[in-house]
């Protein structure tokens, strides 16, 4: 329903007197819907559960009411908002720069990707050319977090399935070294605040790229290993093979982007079709999944993350000596002129992109962020209609979201 | 990828009667955008995605834009000025503009890999003709994000499979990305000294309100 | 075989665990109020005020010229101009603070402000311990606590306080040099002008 009058909400007029309870309070969190067949008879009850938003499974605050008979889902819709702060408001309050610290707490961990593609889109509206060695040093900062962001997922994958503690551990053991070089390099361990329109904020010594290059080496190695713990784990396998299909035409229509949308089939990676920065210098290959399913998912990040380090290992010996910033840009007073851009990457989570409307003013007139972690749910009920409870959990992690850019 | 003229002109052969206009864009991005109007949104939608050259086949993004009521200041010249040659005065025009909401679609294409194609609609004010037609039906991952819009700005999008409010909470009553929003005075004390902080800490707690 | 990938699985965890008594480079963490990592040189937490010399007061390069209180997005830092001037790092006078307040509630360590600011004044601190029992007055920092000498930003930042201070005298000496010129040329006018009234046909007077 449409209709938003005030005197809808509120409390009626009787309660005046005692002090009106919260709403909800003291209901229990489900109902007992009957179900009936075609005929008229009764054929059991349908319960409707609210999973969330205080549920260990869906990684931050988000419900899905669920629609169950017996252990199977009939009906899910995701309920959003509880991390919601405006933050397009309220970028659209400040100034252009003074938004990028905040596009670090879109998705907190992938922060550099953020940055970038924020920057990305600044540089677009105001026709600003990064030099080179700036965006060598964003391809690898980007590398960087997508090692991150696809190792946590997988830890946090086999955490939902029950496999607690030890591949999460594992997972976060790496994180920390990648941390450790991006604290090094920016300053902070999440929140870098890096990226500048027309460069970088610092630059890179010899000494950390050689640190880096440490840890790309011993990536590899981690991979192997960690492919070994789960790859053909038989629990892994039937828990994950054949749950949460998704088609190649449902994925395309309903705009999937990403690791999913590739998982199922689909050869689109921003990365090979814009070739925005300077990806097009690099050697690597888009892996692809046949069935669109959770297991597929997981493949296709263990896959990427070897990818990734193949473009790690190009970068770090490649990268040239020179200025990381473009002389044009400057830090106070920038207002670009009159008129609009979008500009989009590939982030960890699938296609990030900054709509960015600028009326000559220090502020931004329009600030959109597109979230992939939110638009990826789309298809979240069509995925989970038939499987079991238990599937809906390992589902919902193999979408990947991070509650910072859904909610926004 | 065609000219934005050139898709232009098969549109038009292809939805008779489709209002089309042209939305150019000063920025050094050039991504031009395509005005429609409300009847033919949805055929012109449709011809976007199965036609076999453009094949627009998926809906990145989708947003909203309010614009207010404004006097547009137009600088017009009525010849060319050609490194000052030919010598011009510019005459600037001011035009009443009318407010009104706006959905932005940025389409591209995963089969032919190319785009973007820039949609705009617009609705005829911004209090109460804020209807739109939903492209949700042609692209289904309009479904979140025309919700959001709908939440957050106000526009109702007829034809949409499941209008709610998504980021806001139902028996919420305004739309707060709209530019003439006023926040709710529940303000909490905070010991920053700002000035426009410090006034509000006065008015609702006079006792504690520190220089 | 069924079971095949589990024992794999077991084999790895084993190996991990048994590792972590052998080899000190698999033992990732350590034991935080006794042991701790030793900070990053770019580490960044809250903003410090730099001053030069020996009196906060005096040596205080801040001039209140409120550049940091506009770009600070989340608005944490509060200026009250002094009408008191002191000469800044160029000899020029300028106003202090009065009042110079940051929130480390609100802040949220982006560093925006030390790279807007003219002056080199303000700073990023790499002190992290800073819980407090009151949560509004003990995180309001003000002038005296941010205040923190210029070895201080040495010892925390080596390369960067370095890099700092050499621009710093480099525009001091340019200004100098520039000063000194004037005031030659000043002086040749004057000298100029002093010869041309005397004679009795006027000659132009030399450009500065």
């Amino acid at each position: 329903m449409i209709s938003d009058a005030p005197g809808q909400m509120g409390m009626t007029s009787e309660s005046a007197s005692q002090v009106p309870l919260p709403e909800g309070a003291g209901q229990s969190n489900y109902t007992v819907i009957p179900k009936t067949s075609a005929e008229g008879t009764s054929e059991g009850e349908l319960l409707e559960v609210a999973m969330g938003p205080q549920h260990p499974s869906t990684h931050g605050v988000f419900r899905m009411d669920v629609v169950l008979d017996g252990e199977h889902v009939v009906k899910l819709k995701p309920v959003f908002g509880y991390l919601h702060r405006n933050h397009e408001q309220i970028a659209e309050s400040t100034t252009y720069l003074g938004s990028m610290p905040y596009t670090d707490r879109l998705d907190y961990l992938c922060s550099m990707t953020n940055n970038w593609a924020y920057a990305l889109s600044v540089e677009k509206l105001a026709g600003l050319q990064p030099p080179e060695r700036a965006e060598y040093i964003r391809i690898i900062t980007a590398e960087l977090t997508r090692l991150v962001n696809h190792t946590c997922l997988v830890g946090f994958l086999l955490q939902d399935m029950g496999a607690l503690g030890t591949p999460l551990m594992y997972a976060f053991r790496e994180r920390e070294l990648i941390l450790d070089l991006f604290e090094a390099l920016s300053g902070s361990r999440m929140m870098y605040n890096y990226m500048r329109f027309g460069g970088c904020r610092v630059d890179l010594s010899a000494d950390w790229i050689e640190q880096a290059k440490q840890v790309v080496d011993g990536y590899s190695r981690f991979l192997d290993e960690f492919e070994k713990l789960l790859t053909e784990n038989e629990i892994l396998v039937s828990r994950t093979q054949g749950v949460g299909v998704l088609t190649v035409k449902l994925a395309i229509n309903a705009s999937i982007t990403g690791p999913m949308l590739r998982a199922s089939g689909v050869n689109y990676d921003i990365r090979k079709v814009d070739k925005y920065g300077i990806y097009d210098r690099f050697d690597f290959r888009i892996p692809l999944g046949d069935h669109g399913d959770v297991y597929d998912r997981y493949m296709i990040r263990v896959l990427e993350m070897r990818e990734s380090v193949k473009i790690l290992n190009q970068a770090l010996r490649d990268i040239p000596a020179g200025p990381i910033m473009d002389p044009k840009a400057k830090i106070r007073g920038f207002r670009p002129k009159a008129g609009e851009a979008y500009g989009r990457i590939e982030g960890p989570k699938g296609e990030l992109g900054f709509y960015l409307i600028s009326d000559g003013s220090p502020n931004p007139y329009r600030y959109r962020v597109r979230p992939p972690s939110l638009i990826n749910l789309t298809v979240l009920e069509d995925m989970c209609l038939g499987e079991t409870v238990a599937d809906v959990v390992i589902i919902l992690g193999s979408v990947d979201i991070v509650l910072g850019e859904v909610d926004r | 990828m065609e000219t934005l003229d050139q898709i232009k002109d098969r549109i038009e052969a292809a939805v008779p009667g489709a209002r089309l206009e042209i939305i150019p864009n000063d920025s050094p991005a050039n991504q031009p955008s395509l005005l429609i109007d409300h009847e033919h949104a949805v055929a012109v939608a449709k011809f976007l995605r199965d036609d076999s050259q453009l094949q627009f086949d998926y809906a990145s993004n989708v947003t909203g834009v309010d614009w207010l009521d404004a006097v547009l200041k137009e600088k017009v010249k009525v010849k060319q000025v050609v490194e000052g040659v030919e010598k011009e005065v510019e005459e600037v025009i001011e035009k009443k503009r009318a407010g009104y909401l706006e959905a932005v679609y940025h389409l591209y294409s995963m089969e032919l890999k190319h785009g973007p194609f820039i949609l705009r609609l617009r609705t005829e004010n911004r209090t109460d003709k804020v209807h739109l037609p939903s492209l949700t039906p042609i692209w289904r991952g309009a479904e979140f994000q025309e919700r959001e819009i709908y939440d957050l700005y106000g526009i109702i999008f007829d034809g949409h499979p499941d209008l709610r409010r998504l980021l806001m909470w139902e028996g919420f009553v305004d739309h707060p990305m709209r530019k003439d929003y006023v926040e709710p005075d529940d303000f909490e004390y905070e010991p920053t000294p700002h000035d426009e902080v410090l006034e509000r800490a006065k008015e609702h707690y006079p006792a504690e309100a520190k220089p | 075989m069924l079971g095949e990938g589990i024992i794999k699985g077991m084999v790895e965890t084993a190996k991990n665990f048994v590792g972590s008594y052998h080899d000190p480079k698999r033992l990732t963490t350590v034991e935080y109020p006794e042991n701790k990592i030793p900070a990053k040189e770019n580490a960044r937490n809250f903003p410090f005020l730099v001053f030069d010399g020996v009196d906060a007061d005096k040596g205080l390069r801040c001039v209140a010229c409120q550049i940091c209180e506009k770009e600070c997005p989340p608005k944490c830092i509060y200026i009250i101009k002094d009408t008191v001037k002191k000469p800044d790092y160029m000899g020029k006078m300028q106003i202090q603070p009065k009042i110079f307040d940051i929130d480390i509630s609100v802040c949220m360590s982006c560093q925006i402000c030390v790279e807007v600011c003219p002056f080199e004044a303000i700073k990023m601190d790499t002190q992290f311990e800073l819980s407090t029992t009151d949560r509004f007055e003990n995180l309001l920092l003000n002038k005296r606590e941010l205040a923190k000498p210029n070895e201080y930003y040495h010892k925390i930042h080596p390369t960067e306080a370095t890099e700092v201070d050499e621009r710093l005298a480099a525009e001091k000496a340019k200004a100098e040099a520039k000063a000194k010129a004037d005031a030659e040329a000043k002086a040749k006018a004057t000298v100029a002008a002093a010869a041309a009234k005397a004679a009795p046909t006027p000659v132009p007077a030399p450009a500065k």
